[in-house]
């Protein structure tokens, strides 16, 4: 198993930080794929991560400009690490000032990702932090586990508002209930609702727009699909989105809610299930 | 005891008792001749810490009343640092600040001439004490690292926050390596995350010691004094000698110095660090005290100081090499419970492993530690 990849293009490190710093607001632990193309950074849901799930996706050739690797075996030429994802934004964030990145699959008295950047400085000197990121290899027997999760079908597909305002919404209903009700419908009205005893809340956005859905086809554009979920996920979700997506879509059915979004070149589908 | 501090040194004044706040709790002020000296030692006696500001500091110096001798004062580091609270709003709007002692008040008392005609004025409680003092000698040291504190600054700012220690040493080609030191705990297999930084000898202005050696010490403490040192553009010295002897960091300018002396660990762990480095046996006697007076000051002190010396120093695992203890003086505030006592403090800095600074001589100034065999007197009962 061998992996080495280099960046030196600041705009490309700096975009590979804003990843790994969502990565580590969504997911305190996460299994991050290899393969000669791509990079993903996976949280399944067979894991106890309370019905949350997460692929996230980017290809290596638009971040790195050196990378090598080899997977376990020819047929299967891939490598399944497990981080804390914390680890590699808190290394990423040392190279603001990078000259170059490279990152490498080592064993040191432990398997790790090192991270190796060399730093420019004021002077001639030159100054290298090393981190070395402890992983797990995740045997292939698990690998299953991580694979792309297949779409549901959805009952309403959605874009999303600015997410932002989304995010300062959901903060201040979280104080009056964690049961929140996502309501859709496919002539563009999202609603966010939540009931207790006391008070009912609703915030509702009109005019998103809807992004062609195949069993659109018969279904009353007025009629709403609706979903239950905790909203402390959602909350969290939201806080791992520092930027404003380049493209967010929002899939609703009563069994869960996905989010599809792209980050420039990079994509992120995040799956939040229904409550029982 | 009075002196007038005017203008920007306010603040520097402030900086220095935040710098020796990262270290102990309790503040030691004691006016020489050649100037104030504002001193502090952390609870388990790993850390020590001194600020000299001479005369030339103050717009007045006087250390003590004609005819008397000086007076010197011990106070709660929390009531000291109150007044300093916020180094940018001194800046802002102190003008003066005038600290005085005199032999009939029982109050220290420290006012600040702030702008627009307000005088805050602070009357602080204080303990009579002995001189606190360690014996020290930088030039002892045979290692001398020397670089301005921006460069050192920078060279700890990978290193989280949280770190508790770090071990600095000579790697290949003459580099200054610092490496996060995590104490390997056979309970908690999780690992945690390694960082390295790696500067060259030609940031260093002085770099004085042979590929391979390497000391370990406590990052918090030796941030308190990069974060002093770094805004006034000082130079720092780090003098050092084997694994377990002291570290001496040291800042200089003309009108203050500064000396934070910090234990070393000393055992390397065979697994880290550099390959050059002797693994030490036996633990090597550690400074001594100015004698006696300390003794005193610590009849005085409340249990919970007391016990979390001890603690601190008692055996770790047994796989650390035999440990010098101190000798009990009886006491009648002794109860056997210290024998019992939970393993560290939450919250103390500095682990078991860091020896004590101070060892023999402040509970039994007659001897200094030495030999390898622990000596944990027990209170009277033997068998016959």
């Amino acid at each position: 198993m061998k992996f080495r990849a280099k960046i030196v293009d600041t705009a490309c490190l700096n975009h590979f930080t804003r990843v790994s710093n969502m990565i580590a607001k969504l997911a305190k632990t996460c299994s991050l794929r290899i393969s000669p193309d791509k990079l993903n950074f996976i949280l399944s849901d067979k894991v106890a991560s309370g019905g949350v799930s997460m692929w996230c996706e980017l290809e290596q050739e638009n971040f790195f400009s050196e990378f090598q690797m080899e997977g376990v075996s020819a047929e299967n030429n891939e490598i399944y690490l497990e981080l804390t994802s914390e680890n590699l934004s808190r290394a990423l964030k040392t190279a603001q000032n990078a000259r170059t990145l490279k990152i490498k699959l080592t064993n040191k008295h432990f398997p790790c990702l090192t991270v190796s950047i060399e730093l420019l400085s004021a002077s001639n000197s030159s100054r290298i932090v090393t981190h070395d990121i402890p992983i797990k290899v995740i045997p292939r027997k698990l690998w299953r586990d991580l694979q792309e999760p297949t779409i549901p079908a959805a009952e309403v597909s959605i874009y999303l508002p600015l997410l932002k305002t989304m995010r300062s919404v959901v903060e201040k209903m979280k104080n009056i209930s964690n049961h929140l009700i996502i309501e859709a419908n496919l002539n563009g009205q999202l609603n966010l609702k939540i009931e207790t005893e006391l008070v009912c809340v609703t915030t509702h956005f009109k005019d998103l727009g809807n992004p062609p859905l195949d069993s659109s086809q018969n279904r009353d554009p007025e009629q709403m699909a609706e979903v239950h979920i905790d909203i402390r996920k959602l909350q969290q979700f939201l806080a791992g989105q520092q930027v404003n997506p380049t493209k967010a879509i929002c899939n609703v059915s009563d069994k869960m809610v996905h989010f599809d979004l792209l980050h420039e070149d990079v994509s992120l589908q995040y799956f939040i299930s229904a409550l029982s | 005891m009075k002196c007038l501090v005017a203008g920007g040194n306010v603040k520097v004044l402030g900086k220095a008792v935040h710098s020796l706040s990262r270290i102990g709790d309790e503040l030691y002020l004691e006016p020489l001749d050649d100037g104030l000296t504002l001193r502090t030692v952390n609870s388990s006696r790993s850390a020590y810490a001194c600020f000299l500001l001479a005369p030339l500091f103050f717009h007045q110096y006087q250390a003590a009343a004609p005819g008397q001798d000086p007076l010197r004062c011990k106070i709660l580091m929390k009531s000291f640092l109150s007044v300093f609270r916020s180094p940018a709003m001194l800046e802002k709007t102190v003008e003066k600040c005038c600290i005085s002692l005199s032999a009939s008040s029982c109050r220290l008392v420290v006012q600040l001439h702030c702008k627009y005609g307000v005088k805050k004025t602070h009357n602080l409680a204080f303990q009579d004490c002995e001189s606190l003092q360690a014996i020290f000698d930088p030039a002892a040291c045979p290692y001398v690292l020397r670089a301005p504190a921006r460069v050192l600054a920078e060279a700890v700012l990978p290193f989280p926050p949280t770190l508790a220690e770090v071990t600095l040493g000579i790697g290949r080609g003459r580099r200054v390596i610092l490496r996060s030191y995590q104490e390997e705990e056979a309970d908690n297999p999780a690992k945690a995350m390694v960082t390295e930084m790696s500067v060259g000898e030609e940031d260093f202005q002085q770099l004085q010691a042979q590929e391979g050696t390497a000391i370990t010490f406590c990052l918090k403490e030796f941030r308190g004094l990069l974060n002093f040192a770094e805004p006034a553009n000082l130079s720092l010295s780090i003098h050092f000698d084997a694994p377990g002897r002291p570290a001496i960091f040291a800042i200089t300018d003309s009108l203050l110095d500064g000396h934070f002396v910090l234990a070393t660990l000393s055992e390397m762990d065979p697994h880290g660090q550099d390959p050059g480095c002797p693994e030490l046996q036996r633990p090597v006697p550690q400074l001594q005290a100015h004698s006696t007076p300390l003794l005193d000051d610590f009849a005085g002190d409340d249990m919970d100081s007391y016990m979390i010396a001890m603690e601190t120093t008692t055996l770790g695992s047994s796989r650390e090499g035999p440990r010098v203890l101190p000798s009990r003086s009886p006491s009648p505030r002794a109860p056997s419970e210290d024998d019992e006592a939970e393993s560290t403090v939450p919250g103390t800095p500095p682990p078991k492993k860091f020896r004590s600074l101070f060892f023999g001589s402040v509970l039994d100034p007659a001897h200094s530690p030495q030999g390898p065999s622990p000596v944990l007197a027990e209170d009277s009962e033997g068998e016959g």
